[in-house]
């Protein structure tokens, strides 16, 4: 586990933590965020409930540290991918949030045109690029976003996002071996939140510490503390210094929580109400850097309940005028399909028969 | 005009892309020191260095995902598989990303790559080492799927792969690979999603695509030595298929074989076949007549190999049965 935590300090324009400074308006920021998300994702789930989001809906809650932090140890540059939990990944990325909610919705300004839901969420943009469903899908292609950037030494890394599910795909080994054999500039990223789905990790995994799946191709590991997001910046920005410079791929692995079931439809019977009230009461991420905040006397516990309402009204009116979009337009279906179509060619584009 | 084989065909071509855009790469199984199993590579690596003839690991589904994220940030990869029969390892890249980002994305991200390797049966190297699956792969939206008969088409049609800016799935044929042909001096491409008439007729239309095509010309020519005229049509990019260029020739021969390889259920004959049904249903002077590979594993002996596969006297009994002439 991580090592033992000091105190922050106070310091003029922030505060000091683990020897690293961090200015009262990033401490706002890193806040902000995971309030943001933590709250949007409550919303999803309503919409979910209320049959306006359909199909899976995987929430984030709980792991809004890990979202953040490494959000604000990267680069904008630098090229990101995740699994199908992916929500707040680009939100924390800042994207537009009523085009997130929108795609949760199906609607026709979701991020990707309601082409792809929860799962697909894409913003070349933000050198985001993707959202995958099929578990451990973005291993090998964010090993050749590495690739590419190897290639052309622009200096960017590849924040490549998996879970505990994901670890034991044999794609995430493929990787692993390519990426350091040919020494590409990826962060690989392990989101340990302890459950692959329904399976917890010693029922799935030989070995647990996930940061150590790298030895067997000599890819270093660190293990950290995924609630909290001052240690994942600080951490993550090592292993991006490492990654750029060029001595090869890097895993973190982040032990981290999820509140909620797998998706939606799982009531999480799998682990006990005690466990996630630990979890929950007793590490919350955002209880922590509010705590951390109020002691470096930046902002009180009032500031912070006003800030919550502020953002929850925000997110309500996200998704007010997300609902209030219309549908795609019926075109929608036959674009994307490919770059170049071939004029003439049966059944695309148009219709069949 | 230079004789060359279909092999130094690919050859050349990649080599001439890569000269023309530095973006694009070739990575695979042995393609660099080992000058490709196939040698199809032959000499890449001297001309281009390691930074751009890459040798992987035994990885396929690995550096077909790379091929994909590289695709993605913008380069253009070559990904040779050894053999397609290996790419099946692979097919979650090619399938579920490959062929789906752009989509997915709503047109963010493009895809621009060649997926190539040898396709179809081999000689004498049992099942796994033996089949076609071009139609698993044609199904696919967002794919396109081409596969050259002889060498000037295999040169051409790869220079347009790799210019393509969507994944494309090439097959080349292994036992095509040292097959001589005339291939034009001066760059050339040939678009994909065009058939090529092989041999105009007026009697009955063959369309034949990767090795078949060279069977469904020598059953041309026997035909017409029992005054049949067949029209025999290659299709060269599957998907997406050419079917003008099939119904013009049905509308006027008023009979169609189609001879492929692969295994007849749901195969490349059976797409065709329901197309010339749907739109050329009244052209049709005799039911349409499949000659496919047998619904079989390929074994390894040589009489049973022979016999799981489609030959030159089962495309001319074909033609035969659809002219009333069986």
């Amino acid at each position: 586990m991580a090592e033992k935590q000091k105190k922050p300090a106070k310091s003029a324009a922030g505060l000091t933590h683990e020897g690293r400074e961090y200015s009262a308006e990033t401490l706002m920021e890193m806040h902000d965020s995971m309030l943001f998300i933590r709250r949007f994702e409550e919303k999803a789930g309503q919409l979910y409930g209320l049959k306006k989001i359909g199909g899976f809906c995987h929430l984030c809650n709980g792991q809004e540290a890990v979202c953040v932090g490494v959000q604000h140890a990267a680069e904008a540059g630098d090229y990101f991918m995740t699994g199908y939990r992916d929500h707040g990944h680009i939100l924390a990325r800042g994207a537009a949030p009523t085009a997130v909610m929108a795609e949760l919705l199906g609607r026709a300004g979701g991020m990707v045109h309601g082409k792809g839901g929860s799962m697909h969420m894409f913003d070349a943009k933000l050198n985001f690029a993707g959202g995958n469903g099929i578990v451990g899908e973005q291993v090998p292609v964010g090993l050749g976003f590495g690739f590419a950037s190897k290639y052309r030494g622009d200096g960017r890394v590849s924040v490549c996002f998996m879970g505990d599910g994901a670890i034991n795909q044999g794609a995430v080994y493929e990787s692993f071996n390519m990426a350091s054999l040919w020494k590409l500039p990826i962060v690989f990223v392990i989101e340990n939140n302890q459950y692959a789905m329904g399976t917890s990790l010693d029922r799935a995994s030989a070995e647990t510490h996930l940061f150590k799946r790298g030895i067997s191709f000599k890819v270093p590991g660190m293990q950290l503390d995924g609630m909290d997001v001052l240690e994942v910046e600080r951490r993550m920005s090592e292993a991006l210094v490492h990654a750029r410079s060029g001595e090869g791929p890097i895993i973190v692995e982040a032990i981290t929580y999820r509140y909620r079931g797998h998706s939606m439809s799982d009531p999480a019977t799998y682990r006990s109400r005690a466990e996630v009230d630990e979890w929950r009461s007793g590490r919350d991420p955002i209880a922590r850097l509010q705590a951390q905040i109020v002691d470096a006397g930046l902002a009180t516990e009032d500031e912070f309940k006003q800030k919550d309402r502020d953002i929850k009204k925000e997110v309500n009116a996200i998704a007010k005028a997300a609902e209030a979009q219309p549908e795609p337009d019926a075109a929608e279906m036959w674009a994307d399909v490919y770059s170049d179509p071939i004029e003439g060619a049966y059944p695309y584009p148009g219709k069949v028969g | 005009m230079s004789k060359i084989t279909y092999r130094d065909a690919l050859n050349q071509a990649m080599c001439e892309e890569m000269q023309r855009d530095e973006n694009v790469f070739l990575m695979g199984e042995e393609v660099a020191e080992y000058n490709g199993a196939y040698k199809i590579s032959q000499g890449m690596l001297e001309k281009f260095g390691p930074k751009r003839v890459i040798d992987t690991p035994i990885t396929e589904l690995g550096f077909a995902g790379l091929g994909v994220g590289a695709a993605m940030a913008g380069l253009r990869p070559i990904i040779e598989f050894m053999t397609w029969n290996f790419a099946i390892l692979a097919l979650d890249q090619i399938v579920n990303a490959a062929a789906k980002m752009k989509y997915m994305s709503a047109g963010q991200y493009s895809v621009p790559m060649v997926f190539r390797g040898a396709g179809g049966s081999a000689a004498r190297v049992g099942s796994q080492h033996s089949q076609s699956l071009e139609n698993w792969l044609a199904n696919v939206p967002g794919l396109k799927v081409v596969m050259p008969s002889n060498p000037a088409d295999a040169k051409g049609l790869l220079k347009s792969s790799i210019r393509d800016n969507d994944p494309v799935i090439f097959i080349e044929n292994e036992i095509n690979y040292g097959d001589v042909g005339e291939v034009p001096d001066e760059d050339y491409l040939i678009p994909l999603g065009k058939a090529d008439i092989k041999r105009a007729g007026s009697d009955v239309t063959i369309v034949a695509h990767s090795r078949m095509t060279g069977f469904a010309l020598t059953a041309a020519d026997e035909l017409a030595k029992q005054g049949i005229d067949a029209e025999v049509i290659d299709p060269r990019t599957i998907k997406p298929l050419d079917e003008a260029t099939i119904l013009t020739s049905v509308a006027k021969t008023n009979r169609a074989v189609i001879a492929e390889e692969g295994w007849r259920f749901a195969g490349i004959g059976a797409e065709i076949s329901a197309r010339i049904m749907e739109k050329a249903f009244d052209d049709l002077d005799a039911p349409v007549a499949r000659v496919t590979g047998k619904d079989v594993p390929m074994a390894y002996a040589a009489n049973l190999e022979l016999m799981t596969l489609p030959s030159v006297a089962d495309i001319v009994e074909a033609a035969r049965v659809v002219c009333n002439r069986a």
